[in-house]
């Protein structure tokens, strides 16, 4: 074991996620999975000055809520794997600062739940630690003035265009313990097949999603159906769209098991919100919210998380640049 | 195994197909009622003040100030952006929908200071109309001098 078929590691002695926490903002907290998360916030702000400030708190609010749950000290944690979508991932420096845990800090895009559980799980299947975090944030508000325009500006939104998630998920990944194991990863190349749109998101990662999806599949000899779900990070309604109908010209058949967290986390329909749900605490938050526990009810046996993430910032696409994205496959199995 | 990049021809078609389409006549009729709402409540302020008594020009200038001093109330009690997306470009293009990027972008952006913050970026967005506005009448100045 270990390093399998062109890109895929495979775990001898499997990681296991022991605990997970998750946090939501009061769209997402109103939303169809609404309840299934562990900290539902009702105020956009969470009692600061800035957008970027509340972020941090997110985080702040989202470990703290992972150690207690876990029962677990800073202490405990021997190492940190997280980002975010502000510049220089600050958002995730603030709200980390003051745990002491040793950090390295990600920026994968939205795909950095998929990035820092591979990371992480890596380091603990490795041998070089027994207890490691990984996990992400974003929030709606400091996203669209970074990436896009004032909140207050009258513009109008596209169809196409996705819900940045204010929402936060941590997850505990252990070398022994009860829980999903994780037992494959394969973390993705970066793919680009010339989408310059930045208000269709999904359509510029559904590549970066099927391309390691199909990595996947054949590095391990698995088939789609060997999976309950293949769940993809914030490809929205129109990328899971793409994504299949792509799969299916390579001759893959990924209709009966494809889900996505961006299209799960919103009610499109009441909440307005176009064409699903993005940001990497959309993944996050499901994974660490939902599918989580879906897996130890064993409603999921066995899924293939893949966070998918879009390789943009303003000035590259105001200087006419592509959008590549990426997406890192994360195997988790429930005994 | 099948290479993703055999399809890079034929993607944008693939994206067209299932990327959800712009309903173009109601954008269109909503971005008239509202576009005209504005204009017409402006020419009723322009009739008040000229009922009580201002000259034509002055009314019109007064009227002008009147509806940014009202997008600009709107857009700090989070209004404006609401009637931007229903009306689109019918509330973009009055002066109300200037009012609006400026405002919009000073709110925003005042965390940051009032020099490198607000100051810098008021014009974010509104920046480019004055630029380009003040290069077409320099144009359209030159053009009528001659003509």
């Amino acid at each position: 074991m270990g390093h399998t078929g062109k890109q895929t590691i495979v775990f001898k002695n499997p990681p296991v996620i022991t605990c997970a926490y998750s946090s939501a903002g009061p769209k997402e907290s109103a939303g169809p999975l609404g309840d299934y998360f562990d900290n539902q916030l009702q105020d956009e702000l969470l009692g600061q000055e800035t957008w970027e400030k509340a972020e941090s708190i997110l985080i702040k609010q989202t470990v703290q809520g992972l150690l207690n749950k876990a029962d677990k000290r800073p202490e405990d944690i021997q190492y940190l794997f997280a980002g975010d979508l502000q510049n220089q991932v600050i958002a995730s420096t603030f709200g980390l600062k003051d745990f002491n845990i040793p950090f390295f800090g990600l920026y994968g895009a939205c795909s950095t739940m998929g990035e820092s559980m591979c990371l992480a799980s890596i380091m603990v299947a490795g041998g070089m630690a027994d207890l490691v975090m990984a996990g992400t944030s974003s929030h709606n508000c400091a996203a669209e003035k970074q990436f896009r325009f004032p909140l207050e500006y009258a513009g109008q939104r596209t169809l196409t265009q996705q819900w940045t998630a204010t929402a936060s998920g941590f997850v505990l990944i252990s070398r022994c313990g009860k829980g999903p194991k994780i037992e494959a990863v394969t973390p993705g190349k970066i793919v680009d097949l010339g989408i310059k749109d930045s208000f269709n998101m999904g359509a510029a990662m559904a590549p970066a999603a099927v391309d390691t999806i199909l990595a996947h599949l054949e590095d391990t000899n698995q088939k789609p159906s060997d999976f309950d779900a293949i769940i993809t990070g914030d490809l929205g309604n129109c990328g899971s769209d793409i994504a299949v109908d792509i799969a299916n010209k390579l001759g893959v058949d990924l209709s009966k098991v494809m889900n996505d967290c961006g299209k799960l986390i919103y009610d499109d329909e009441s909440q307005d919100t176009h064409c699903g749900g993005s940001g990497c605490g959309c993944s996050g938050s499901v994974f660490a919210g939902y599918l989580y526990k879906q897996l130890l009810k064993r409603n999921l046996k066995k899924i293939l998380l893949i966070p998918t993430g879009a390789l943009m910032s303003p000035g590259s696409t105001q200087q006419g640049n592509t959008i590549p994205g990426v997406a890192h496959a994360v195997s988790i199995v429930m005994d | 195994m099948a290479n993703i990049k055999q399809l890079k021809n034929e993607y944008p078609q693939i994206v067209k197909e299932h990327s959800p389409k712009n309903k173009v006549m109601i954008n269109s009729a909503k971005a008239f009622l509202v576009g005209g709402a504005i204009c017409t409540i402006g020419q009723g302020f322009t009739e008040i003040y000229k009922y009580y008594g201002m000259a034509k020009d002055d009314a019109q200038m007064v009227s002008t100030v009147t509806l940014i001093l009202l997008s600009a109330i709107f857009t700090g009690f989070n209004i404006y952006d609401n009637i931007g997306k229903f009306g689109g470009a019918g509330a973009a293009i009055p002066i109300t929908g200037f009012a609006n990027a400026m405002v919009s972008s000073a709110m925003e952006f005042k965390k940051e200071g009032y020099v490198y913050g607000m100051g810098a970026k008021l014009f974010t967005i509104a920046g480019p109309v004055i630029v380009f506005g003040a290069i077409a009448s320099v144009v359209a100045g030159i053009i009528f001098y001659f003509v």
